[in-house]
């Protein structure tokens, strides 16, 4: 009843090509978007803006980044924190040594810094394959880790190996405030959504597909597997790079090469799995899936006012966490997403099912 | 999976959204001085962390139960776990800092100190970071919102050399020497090096620096470049388990406990205990004493765990971290006091008066002794220019079963300190394009 698509006809390729081509699709998805411009803005308290929605936006654009390259391409990879690491230092580097570089522009070029390291630890995947890959991709993890650690120059000689930024403007307008940060975190995030939606339409994201499918097959109906495995990783790092320079710069402010560690890594590929890899809307709904409820269920003894102690409900927290991410992953293997797209499939025939 | 069954996963998620936006408003009481606790109960550095966060909590408690508050105003506080992750610790932060009454927060972690001093400016909420965080921040006048009460990781750096210098009979015996420093790969581990490098410069020691990868569980190859460059003495930067490990390779080295100095935060008992006799002639900078018989731990005892109320084990109150707990609580207790002779008796105070009073504590031995505090720390004395108070501390010795005091009080060298610190705090301020605070904004 709600999805039903009697009466809406194409009559051109363009109307059958375009992004949501269900009516009831681009209204949600317009509503959406006004609900996260316009009335989030204005009605949100801050501790939802900045511990919540910034993470929540920031890792969503991360995980849509690893997941143009594992869930589209088939290259697992765990150097995501490694990519996110080189994207912050190099815009924060920018940031320092150019006077009156503007932001966006360091952020861009923090991302392409990315794209380039990328690239190179991408090399590998010409030859090895699946988990061997994963091992590959650790090597960019542990390389960064030292680098950022060990290089002084990096971190502009900061004793402490901690750099910070401030005083963050873009076009003139301060973000300082929550708000503005949060808008300029929805902007870059929507901008690349839409960017990488169109990608995985076009013919580079179909070769990506048919390389992750089967990539013997995929060369021999004419496909580089250089061309498109290293497009895969290029694109994503550079999605990744910026997530990470958005992390450092709008999220923590000051950070350490802690806060891009293998954990995070980890935390990134179990966002794609769960939230559904091969899938834009899988990105965000398993950020959404890490980042909240971990914060969810550490509030709840909270509402109910029961007496746990801190370290009860902190372990609790990860034992209640590990156990649904075992029962989505037993009632839906592909994702999270996918249980959504069964949910429109059925919600398309109700209430009378065949 | 069916569409019902979604349809009531997905019910639960709005309720459990709801739930997350709707939290703040319930608490809003009136004559309640709160006290958010950030705390690690949980990972790596949970050993260390526990009784801290337990003293930290006996304290309020106790001041609860003795005194009724302060001056009528009853304290509250709540936990929240970090994990000892900055990012956890951010979050943490945004959740407590809007409640009502809400009065400073010590973060328990150098990273997140970090990540919050750009946050608490615009907040106007008071860090207090006893013994560790940022050394810069000493400086008041460009930190107006951060307090390394009692010494920062510079003033211990030094102390400890001081200390090596009069072992050896005269820090001019130091030439020639090499000390190691053994440290957590970290902001926290980095901090102390710059007042290291300063130091090796004068005296003419060699400095070399061994890195640890945090959380600090594999240190094989760190303790093989101790064997290979055999330092005359080894700083030991750690913090968790990283500590006990250290200790253990050590044992494995071959490497003599006497010629190795710890931190503070690697002189408690977690470090040590399970290392038990072997680590004996271990040394470690102490901020406090430990042990049972100050006369505030009696009355945490009498007051707080008499009455089943105690956070943590009755044993482990008076250990060297529980004690460090309730100075770091007695110093935020008293800020309020402090501030409450200004701003009005039995009122609750804001995080800007609160401020005030930290930047205005005036604890000498009469007050010490007052509060049960005697023979636990010295005196401390703020001042805008100067927010650490005191850095006088002394070093002790692990004898198998017990810590004991093995030198006199050492005071960091002002000489070295001080323009190391303004020079740090001048580029801090210039990088984040802040002014020096004007002598009114300091009177007042």
């Amino acid at each position: 009843m709600l999805y039903r698509e009697n009466g809406q006809f194409k009559t051109s390729y363009r109307a059958d090509q375009q992004l949501f081509p269900v009516l009831q699709d681009r209204v949600a998805m317009l509503a959406l978007l006004a609900v996260a411009f316009v009335v989030l803005p204005l009605t949100a308290p801050e501790y939802l803006f900045r511990a919540i929605l910034i993470p929540f936006l920031i890792l969503s654009l991360a995980a849509l980044g690893l997941n143009i390259l594992v869930g589209y391409c088939g290259q697992i990879s765990l150097g995501t924190g490694a990519f996110m690491a080189v994207g912050a230092y190099a815009a924060y580097n920018l940031q320092v040594r150019i006077p009156g570089m503007p932001l966006i522009a360091s952020l861009l070029l923090g991302g392409l810094c990315a794209t380039g390291v990328g690239v190179l630890f991408g090399i590998p995947s010409l030859r090895i394959k699946g988990l061997y890959l994963a091992v590959a991709t650790l090597a960019a993890q542990f390389f960064t880790d030292w680098a950022f650690l060990r290089i002084s120059w990096f971190t502009n000689n900061s004793s402490s190996g901690s750099v910070s930024v401030s005083g963050l403007d873009v076009f003139g307008l301060p973000i300082e405030s929550p708000v503005s940060k949060y808008l300029l975190c929805l902007a870059f995030v929507s901008v690349f959504a839409l960017l990488a939606k169109n990608l995985v339409r076009a013919s580079i994201g179909r070769e990506w597909m048919a390389m992750r499918d089967m990539d013997v097959a995929a060369a021999v109906i004419g496909i580089r597997p250089m061309y498109a495995k290293l497009t895969a990783f290029a694109v994503s790092s550079f999605i990744v790079g910026v997530a990470g320079a958005l992390w450092g710069f709008v999220h923590l402010g000051a950070w350490e090469p802690a806060a891009f560690n293998i954990d995070r890594s980890f935390q990134l590929l179990f966002m794609v799995i769960i939230g559904g890899l091969g899938s834009i809307s899988g990105s965000f709904i398993g950020a959404a899936f890490i980042i909240l409820l971990p914060l969810l269920l550490n509030q709840v003894p909270r509402w109910f006012d029961m007496p746990l102690s801190t370290a009860l409900a902190s372990h609790l927290e990860s034992m209640i966490f590990g156990a649904l991410i075992v029962f989505f992953l037993i009632v839906e293997p592909h994702g999270l997403a996918r249980l959504w797209s069964t949910a429109r499939e059925k919600l398309r025939l109700w209430p009378f099912p065949h | 999976m069916e569409f019902k069954s979604f349809a009531r996963v997905a019910a639960i998620a709005a309720v459990g959204w709801a739930g997350l936006l709707a939290t703040p408003a319930a608490l809003a009481q009136a004559k309640e001085q709160f006290f958010p606790l950030l705390v690690y109960r949980t990972g790596a550095y949970a050993p260390n962390g526990t009784p801290w966060a337990n003293g930290k909590q006996d304290y309020l408690k106790m001041i609860n139960a003795r005194d009724g508050g302060i001056n009528g105003v009853k304290l509250t506080f709540e936990e929240c776990e970090t994990g000892y992750a900055t990012d956890r610790g951010v979050e943490c932060y945004e959740r407590l800092k809007g409640r009502p009454g809400v009065t400073l927060f010590d973060p328990q972690a150098t990273g997140i100190t970090f990540a919050l001093t750009d946050k608490v400016p615009a907040d106007k909420i008071p860090l207090i970071t006893l013994g560790y965080g940022l050394a810069a921040s000493q400086d008041g006048g460009v930190f107006k919102w951060n307090f390394p009460l009692m010494g920062s990781y510079w003033t211990a750096a030094d102390i400890l050399i001081q200390h090596i210098g009069k072992k050896e009979g005269g820090l001019d015996k130091l030439k020639g020497k090499k000390i190691a420093l053994v440290y957590h790969d970290s902001p926290f581990g980095k901090e102390p090096m710059p007042l290291l490098e300063e130091r090796a410069k004068t005296h003419g020691f060699e400095l070399v620096k061994i890195p640890v990868t945090a959380p600090g569980v594999e240190q094989k190859s760190a303790w093989l470049q101790v064997r290979q460059q055999r330092p005359d003495y080894v700083l030991l930067w750690g913090w968790g388990v990283m500590n006990s490990t250290a200790l253990k390779e050590a044992i494995a080295t071959g490497y003599p406990r006497e010629k190795m100095y710890g931190v503070w935060w690697a002189g408690a008992e977690p470090d040590v205990k399970d290392v038990g006799d072997a680590a004996k002639g271990y040394n470690a900078l102490a901020l406090n004493t430990s042990g049972q018989q100050p006369k505030v731990i009696q009355d945490i005892l009498k007051y707080v765990h008499d009455k089943g109320q105690g956070a943590g084990p009755k044993d482990e109150v008076g250990s060297v971290l529980y004690t460090r707990g309730i100075i770091i609580q007695m110093l935020g207790v008293e800020a309020v006091r402090r501030a409450q002779e200004r701003y009005g008796r039995g009122k609750v105070m804001t995080g800007e008066q609160v401020r005030w009073g930290l930047e205005n504590l005036a604890l000498d031995q009469k007050k010490l002794d007052a509060l049960g505090f005697a023979g636990v720390m010295r005196p401390v004395s703020t001042s805008c220019l100067d927010h650490m108070g005191t850095s006088w501390t002394r070093v002790h010795t692990w004898d198998g079963s017990k810590w004991n005091f093995s030198s006199d009080w050492y005071q960091a060298d002002e000489q070295i300190l001080k323009p190391m610190v303004k020079a740090a705090a001048d580029k801090y301020a210039g990088d984040k394009k802040l002014t020096r605070r004007t002598p009114e904004d300091c009177q007042s």
